[in-house]
C-alpha cells in the first residue's frame, strides 16, 4: 500500500558528537534532518564517520553528546518506538552460518517485536529472488546472496526507515542494478532510505539529497539536482582538424586546455553563469583560423564534486 | 515488554541445541555414565557407603551439579559470545529490546537446556543405582536455581570474553576444579579438619550439599545456608549483568 509521503523530517540529528579516547573525534557536532520518503545518500571517504553515524541512530553505539530524534522521539529514552521502525543493512556480511534463510529472516522479524507472518517473509524472499534458497543454510550462499539475506532481514519487520550501509560493496553489476530497483520500489511505498556508498554513481543514480561527510564533519547537505547545478561544471571538447602547438594568445581569456597531443581543446564553463562564452569562443576560434571536426560537451560528475569538496577540507 | 523478541532469541538458541544435540545432550550423558563406571566401580568398591547411602547413589546429586554447572556456563557463554564473534550482535543491539529481555532470551534458553540435561542425567543415573528423592520440590528448586544462576554467570563470561581462549578459561581453570573439590564425589566430613575449613570457602560445596540434602536428607552444611548462598550468587550475577548493560561494557562503543 502506498504510504503517506510528506516533506516532514523523520530523523533529526542535533549536535551529535562521538569521541574515542584519547582524543579522536569520529563525529563532530553533526546536524542533519532526513525527510520522510526521501533517499538520502551519505558520501564520504573511509573513516569519515558514515558508519558511526548510522550505528548511533540504530542503537549500536552510544553518542558522546547531542541527540537524535526519530519521528520526534528520542532514540535513547524512547528506544522501543524508534528502533521498531528502523531496518539496517550493515556494511559487513555479518550473518549466521548454520541457520537457514527462512529461519534467520523470521528471527529478525521476531526480534523487532512482530509476530510470525509467513506471507510477508515469502513476499520479501521472492522480491529478493531468495525464495529458491529459503531452506539453504546461509553458509552455502554466495556473497551476493548473503547481501540479499541481509536486506531481507532488514525488511522483515516492515520498517519505515531503512539504512543501507554500503549496500552494493563487493556485489556484481547485475545485483547492483537489482538492488537499485528494490530501493526505488521501497521508496515508492513510502520508506525513507539512507544509504552510504563509495560509489558516486550510485548516489547520483539513486539519491534525492546528498550529504558529504569528511573527518566526522558534515561538509555539505544539498538536493542532488541543485548540487549538480550549483557545483557542476561543463566542458566543451573541440576536436581539431589540425594539430596546435600552443593556444593562441588571443584566446588566453578562455583558459583553454590543449590536450591529446594538441589535437583537442578543452573549454570549461560554468553552467550557472548567464553567459557561458561558447558563442564568443567559437567566433574567435574561427577568426584565429582554428577549425574543428567535432565537438562534444560533458557535465562534471558527482565524483568530481565530491573529490574537490573533500580535497578542500583536507 | 517485547515478548516476540524474547521468544525469537529463545527459539533460536533452542534450535542451536537441537542442531548440536550430540554435543549438547548425548556427550554429557556419556560423560556421566563414564563417571559412574569409573568412580562408582573403582572407588565404590572401597567406599561402599557414606552415612548409610551407597556410594553410587551418593555421587548422583554431585554429578548432576557438575554437568549442570559446566553446561549452563558453556551454553550461555557461547550463546552471547557467538553473535559478538560473527558480528550478528548488531541485530540484537539495534532491535527494540531491553537488556532484561535479551538476558531472558539467552539465559532462559541456556537454563532450559541445562535443566533438561540435569533431568536426563537423573534418569540415566536411575538406570545404574537405586534413587529415592526425599524432597522432590526442593530438588527441583535447587536444580532450577542453579541452572539460572550459572547460565547468568555464563552470560557474563560470554560478554567478557574477546576470544575463544577467554571463553574457556573460567570454566576450565576455575569452575571444574571448584566442582571436583566441592564434594561431588565425597563428603566434606571425610576430609581432615584443615581441608574441611578450606572447602567451606568453595561456593560449590553449598550447592552440592543443598542438592544432596533434597535427595537423602544429608548435608555438609545447613540447607538454608545452601539456599542463601545460591541466592547470593544469583543476586551477584544479576547485579553484574545490570552493570554490563548500564555501561555497555564489551557490548557497545
Amino acid at each position: 500500500m502506498q504510504k503517506e509521503n510528506t516533506n516532514q523530517s523523520v530523523i533529526q540529528i542535533e549536535n551529535l558528537s562521538k569521541s574515542y579516547p584519547p582524543d579522536f573525534k569520529a563525529l563532530n557536532k553533526i546536524n542533519l534532518e532526513i525527510k520522510h520518503g526521501e533517499i538520502f545518500a551519505l558520501l564520504g571517504p573511509n573513516g569519515a564517520g558514515k558508519t558511526t553515524l548510522i550505528s548511533i541512530i540504530c542503537g549500536i553505539s552510544n553518542p558522546t553528546s547531542g541527540r537524535v530524534l526519530v519521528n520526534g522521539k528520542n532514540i535513547i529514552s524512547d528506544f522501543r518506538a524508534t528502533r521498531a521502525i528502523i531496518g539496517l543493512v550493515p556494511q559487513e556480511l555479518t550473518t549466521d552460518a548454520f541457520e537457514t534463510v527462512w529461519d534467520t529472516v523470521s528471527f529478525t522479524r521476531g526480534l523487532f517485536g512482530k509476530s510470525r507472518n509467513s506471507a510477508h517473509i515469502e513476499k520479501i524472499l521472492r522480491q529478493l529472488t531468495l525464495w529458491d534458497k529459503k531452506d539453504d543454510k546461509i553458509m552455502t550462499l554466495s556473497g551476493g546472496m548473503k547481501r540479499r539475506v541481509l536486506i531481507a532481514k532488514a525488511l522483515s519487520h516492515e520498517p519505515d526507515i531503512l539504512f543501507l550501509d554500503e549496500p552494493t560493496a563487493g556485489v556484481d553489476v547485475e545485483l547492483r542494478k537489482d538492488m537499485w530497483e528494490i530501493v526505488r520500489g521501497l521508496q515508492k511505498t513510502g520508506v525513507t532510505i539512507i544509504l552510504t556508498t563509495h560509489y558516486i554513481d550510485e548516489a547520483e543514480e539513486m539519491a534525492d539529497r546528498i550529504g558529504i561527510i569528511n573527518k566526522g564533519e558534515l561538509i555539505l547537505v544539498e538536493e542532488k539536482a541543485s548540487l549538480m547545478k550549483k557545483l557542476g561544471k561543463k566542458q566543451l571538447a573541440l576536436e581539431l582538424q589540425e594539430k596546435l602547438k600552443k593556444v593562441p594568445k588571443t584566446l588566453k581569456k578562455y583558459k583553454l586546455e590543449l590536450v591529446n597531443n594538441g589535437n583537442c581543446l578543452i573549454y570549461t564553463y560554468d553552467t550557472k553563469a548567464k553567459h557561458t562564452g561558447i558563442t564568443a569562443l567559437l567566433g574567435e576560434l574561427s577568426e584565429a583560423g582554428i577549425k574543428f571536426k567535432d565537438l562534444n560537451t560533458s557535465k562534471s560528475s558527482l565524483e568530481d564534486i565530491f573529490v574537490s569538496l573533500v580535497k578542500e577540507t583536507t | 515488554m517485547n515478548i516476540e523478541a524474547v521468544k525469537a532469541i529463545y527459539r533460536f538458541e533452542m534450535a542451536r541445541a537441537r542442531r548440536t544435540v550430540f554435543q549438547s545432550i548425548v556427550s554429557p550423558v556419556i560423560s556421566t555414565a563414564l563417571y559412574f563406571i569409573v568412580f562408582g566401580s573403582a572407588i565404590g568398591s572401597r567406599i561402599t557407603e557414606i552415612e548409610g547411602i551407597s556410594y553410587g547413589s551418593f555421587i548422583v546429586p554431585g554429578l548432576i551439579m557438575l554437568m549442570v554447572l559446566t553446561q549452563s556456563i558453556a551454553n550461555a557463554s557461547f550463546g552471547i559470545y557467538f553473535p559478538k564473534f560473527t558480528g550478528t550482535i548488531y541485530e540484537i543491539l539495534s532491535a527494540p529490546i531491553s537488556s532484561f529481555e535479551i538476558v531472558l532470551g539467552y539465559v532462559g534458553a541456556a537454563a532450559t537446556k541445562s535443566l533438561i540435561l540435569g533431568l536426563i542425567i537423573l534418569a540415566t543415573a536411575h538406570l545404574f543405582v537405586p534413587l529415592e528423592i526425599q524432597h522432590p520440590f526442593w530438588m527441583l528448586a535447587f536444580l532450577v536455581l542453579t541452572c539460572i544462576t550459572f547460565s547468568l554467570f555464563g552470560f557474563i563470561i560470554g560478554v567478557w570474553a574477546d576470544g575463544f581462549e577467554k571463553l574457556q578459561i573460567i570454566p576450565l581453570l576455575v569452575i571444574t576444579p571448584l566442582v571436583f573439590l566441592g564434594g561431588t564425589f565425597y563428603s566434606i566430613s571425610m576430609l581432615p579438619p584443615f581441608w574441611q575449613t578450606v572447602s567451606f570457602f568453595n561456593p560449590v560445596v553449598y550447592l552440592v550439599s543443598g542438592f544432596r540434602w533434597s535427595f537423602f536428607e544429608m548435608a555438609d552444611v545447613n540447607v538454608w545456608l545452601s539456599l542463601g548462598m545460591i541466592g547470593f550468587f544469583l543476586a551477584l550475577c544479576m547485579a553484574t549483568i545490570w552493570w554490563i548493560f548500564h555501561t555497555g561494557y564489551e557490548i557497545k562503543d
